[in-house]
């Protein structure tokens, strides 16, 4: 099959970007949408061009590293999966594809399609974490945990923290992704001592990378390639205001 | 070449507490007096910056991707083992570590096994209290599964996520070091070079991988904990940024190289379907507790599967190895797959794939249990391939997935050269020539929660020395070899891609140094791998230019380095005359086609000293003695 690619193409933060076309040919539909990159990669090396630059590492969804969008949808066109778990199959044969990285203000463009979401890291950093140190804490089974609680944080905790929530927020707002660490501790008995900085310093730090408010259009959940749930958010707020109220 | 592993007197059972007992400390008040550079963000790294930060040293973290939660060990789904024996099903630290031993085909040391085993139990309490969501029972307990070459069930793991929950576990608790100024994180920044002086690691050279700059870090100590380099092989199951370039550099400095060529091959991967293909995909071991490998009886049967009955069907893994059925470890499984489909019996295009068959399964416990177990593998499955494996069995095929061997360390898992520390896939410690199921994750947690933490406060409390300045002669030296050789590479402008280099390279290697060898074959890889090379350094095409992100450059530096690796492979694998574990000789094999081992002639460790790009390298021995486990035929029937 053949595809018509427009790719946005900008050396770095300091250049002005564009969009250049490229024609795939001979593409096969079982190839995933970052195989066929490399394909065009391939091609422009040889020509001693520099390739298109992405983020990528796993390719099997889990990283969280790569992170286009696609035709206006951040991953592509399927719900649930990743770029690199998107396969070609999911294209008309001919089609002209649109390819652009994440954007958004805490999101820095680097080049072509990389960006710098070094912010979802300083959020974690503010209190995205219980605080036992390496050691002898208690035996594991010493704290049953119920298992639909433990299912619950379990959900929470498979974001892979890639952005995609951020990048298709009209708000730019990084809520989901916060909402996802705070639920995925606070739910669980050994995160309660915490559960009120943690939410506060989260919350914090978030405003201050310069992510957008929340105005609940939930676009976030339904780009998100993990399926984390939007009700996250709704527990987040509960949790903030309880803070608020327990820490004036 | 000194090679003392520096194992502790007394019963094997006791070294860990003797060693820890003799072990000197630094006290408090100085230990923010030093700093630690820490090399990777893995699990190992990960979990041994955050402990040292803890302890109060200062850490500097550095890795390539973007973030330090995208480490390749986010990707392993499995499980973890530890003998906590919460299933009262027999196991025991000893249990734990007999396996393991036995799973390595008797080639790993036993001292080190052993503290594996004996810590494995407080790594998972260590995780539970972090809040790492594990799979639990109804009761609130924790629950378990079978992992290969092991008949109790010992495995923890969280959906089939657990590398990425314990993964985020650990840099959580480094984030949190982070925050209280104890850590710095150094992302997109490559390892370049090792610095030694007066003998001892003391610093690091590295690129920032945005802006091309080339500076220098001194320490106190370096731990490297770079992962595996299974990516020589090009396909493999690794991410697409693991490489050998950190520990091969050190190597270069000095450092000793084992075993290299136990790498292993992975049983369930799903299949190659084109040349386009960058990846390939895991699917986890733990799908064999409940699928059932087969294959049709007849060599080129194309009927579908579900009109094949039974009666034409080979459960080859049952049938060969009935104690451990389909849970036979790696290398075995791999092997009996390779043989059916050289049989002719293999199935999907190309003949180069199994059945892996969950059926029975689904039949005994319904479609939702089998979902709760496997969803996410079963959803994986069929965004790659389009089959939908409730209804038709997968396909799978053996791919490589691990690299046992890798920087020699003793003991306290320091190197040869003293103040360098390796942990992790990265070192060659506790695996031998084969690494059963769930214990990678083990290891590598083990190692940065609670063996590094504290055995290199012991270096540093008796290496008494000081740490130099990071312009000292010796940095100024790295940094300039490390720039003219990125100079060099895009000075070239040839005509042929870094990755179709790295494509040669990997057949090279998959064919002549893959699932069998044999010493024709070998010697043939060493004449084609340094042919190669020569190409590349000649004609190898890297666009752009060093001043910002350049992803060719970063490729076109790990291949230079896989190609001297793939060459040490070959070296290493045509030495040791025996097969054991994933090094499968052809000619040593017993009548029924397994390992024949040489006890006699190679129960030990090869070391590998680097001398010269024009001197071959040395092969030195670590000889291996077994008092706890007697060496004794590894037989899974
Ligand atoms: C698909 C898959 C599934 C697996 N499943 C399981 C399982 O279920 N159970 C199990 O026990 N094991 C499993 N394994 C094996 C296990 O995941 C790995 O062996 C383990 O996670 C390795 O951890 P590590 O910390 O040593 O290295 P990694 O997690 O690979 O980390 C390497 C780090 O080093 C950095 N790095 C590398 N080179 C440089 C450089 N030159 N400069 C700077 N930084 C550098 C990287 O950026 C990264 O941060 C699996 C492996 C794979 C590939
Ligand atoms: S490359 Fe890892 S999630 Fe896509």
């Amino acid at each position: 099959m053949k595809l018509k690619l427009r790719v946005w193409r900008q050396k770095n933060a300091h250049t002005p970007g564009q969009f250049v076309e490229y024609h795939a040919d001979n593409l096969n539909p079982n190839m995933s949408f970052l195989e066929m990159l490399d394909v065009v990669n391939e091609q422009i090396a040889a020509k001693g061009e520099e390739p298109i630059a992405f983020d990528h590492d796993c390719r099997e969804g889990i990283c969280g590293a790569c992170s286009c969008v696609i035709n206006g949808e951040p991953h592509g066109p399927h719900d649930k999966v990743t770029t690199c778990q998107t396969y070609l199959r999911s294209f008309q044969d001919g089609a002209t594809v649109t390819i652009e990285p994440f954007r958004a203000n805490a999101f820095p463009l680097i080049k072509d399609l990389v960006v710098d979401r070094t912010a979802f890291d300083r959020i974690i950093q503010a209190g995205g974490y219980i605080s036992v140190g390496t050691g002898h804490p208690p035996d594991a089974n010493s704290l049953p945990v119920p298992k639909p609680l433990a299912d619950l944080a379990m959900d929470a905790a498979a974001c892979i923290g890639c952005g995609a929530c951020v990048a298709a927020c009209k708000n730019a707002s990084a809520m989901l992704f916060v909402a996802a660490k705070v639920s995925h501790l606070n739910l669980l008995p050994q995160g309660q001592p915490e559960r009120d900085v943690r939410a506060l310093a989260m919350v914090d730090q978030m405003d201050k990378e310069g992510f957008g408010a929340c105005t609940v259009t939930l676009s976030c959940q339904a780009v998100c390639p993990k399926g984390i749930s939007g009700s996250f958010i709704a527990k987040m707020n509960r949790d903030f205001l309880r803070a608020m109220l327990l820490n004036p | 070449m000194k090679l003392d592993a520096r194992i502790p007197s007394g019963p094997v059972p006791q070294k860990w507490s003797v060693c820890k007992r003799d072990l000197k400390l630094v006290a408090p008040n100085n230990k923010r007096k030093y700093e630690i550079l820490v090399v990777g963000t893995g699990l190992a790294g990960s979990s041994a910056a955050a402990t040292l930060a803890e302890l109060g040293y200062q850490v500097k973290v550095f890795c390539l991707q973007d973030s330090p939660r995208r480490a390749h060990s986010v990707a392993a789904q499995g499980g973890i083992n530890a003998a906590k024996n919460y299933q009262n099903d027999g196991d025991s630290v000893h249990r734990l570590f007999y396996d393991t031993i036995k799973g390595g085909d008797f080639r790993s040391r036993e001292a080190n096994v052993f503290r594996l085993a004996e810590v494995s139990v407080n790594i998972i309490d260590q995780c539970a209290a972090q809040g790492v969501p594990f799979a639990r029972e109804y009761s609130g307990y924790l629950t378990n599964r079978s992992f290969g070459g092991a008949q109790v069930s010992r495995t923890f793991y969280a959906r089939g996520q657990t590398g990425q929950q314990l993964l985020l576990g650990c840099y959580q608790a480094m984030l949190r070091q982070a925050h209280l100024g104890q850590v710095r994180i150094f992302p997109r920044t490559e390892m370049l070079d090792l610095v030694v002086v007066n003998g001892h690691a003391k610093g690091i050279v590295v690129r920032d991988l945005l802006t091309g700059k080339i500076s220098s870090h001194a320490g106190d100590a370096v731990v490297l904990a770079t992962g595996g380099y299974t990516n020589v092989f090009y396909l493999s199951t690794s991410g697409r940024g693991s490489n050998v370039t950190a520990i091969w550099r050190a190597y270069k400095k000095g450092a000793a190289f084992a075993n290299p060529c136990f790498t292993q091959i992975h049983p369930t991967c799903i299949p190659v379907s084109g040349d386009y293909q960058s990846k390939l995909t895991l699917m986890s071991e733990s799908l064999r507790n409940d699928g059932r490998v087969w294959v049709p009886k007849q060599p080129g049967d194309k009927r579908p599967p579900a009109e094949i009955p039974e009666s034409d069907r080979d459960y080859y893994l049952e049938r060969m190895y009935p104690a451990y059925g389909n849970l036979a470890p790696r290398d075995i499984s791999s092997r009996a797959t390779k043989r059916v489909c050289d049989e002719g019996r293999g199935v999907g295009p190309g003949g180069l794939g199994v059945y892996l068959d969950f059926s029975d399964a689904l039949r005994r416990l319904g479609r939702s249990v089998i979902a709760e177990r496997y969803g996410n593998l079963f959803e994986m499955y069929e965004e790659i391939t389009a089959e939908n494996a409730y209804e038709t069995p997968m396909r799978i095929y053996p791919a490589p997935h691990y690299a046992m061997g890798g920087l020699w360390v003793d003991y306290h898992l320091m190197s040869n050269l003293p103040g360098l520390f390796v942990i992790g896939e990265a070192n060659f410690s506790d695996h031998g020539a084969n690494r059963l199921g769930a214990s990678a994750l083990m290891q590598g947690l083990a190692d940065g929660y609670f063996i590094l933490p504290y055995t290199i406060g012991n270096y540093i409390a008796t290496a008494k020395q000081t740490r130099p300045q990071p312009d000292a002669a010796e940095f100024r030296e790295s940094e300039a070899e490390v720039a003219a050789t990125i100079k060099r590479l895009l000075a070239i402008r040839g005509k042929k891609t870094v990755r179709q280099f790295h494509k040669d390279l990997g057949k090279i290697l998959w064919e002549k140094c893959g699932m069998a060898r044999t010493a024709a074959g070998l010697q043939q890889a060493l004449k084609e791998i340094p042919t190669l090379r020569e190409e590349f350094w000649q004609n190898v095409s890297v666009p752009g230019d060093d001043a910002d992100l350049n992803q060719s450059l970063e490729h076109a530096g790990r291949v230079a380095d896989f190609f001297e690796l793939g060459e040490l492979m070959c070296r290493d694998a045509l030495a040791r005359n025996e097969s054991c574990g994933g090094h499968f000789r052809e000619e040593y094999q017993t009548a029924d086609g397994e390992c024949q081992r040489n006890d006699t002639e190679f129960a030990h460790v090869a070391c590998w000293e680097y001398r010269s790009a024009q001197q071959p390298p040395v092969r030195h021995i670590e000889p291996l003695t077994f008092e706890e486990a007697h060496l004794a035929e590894r037989s899974y029937k």
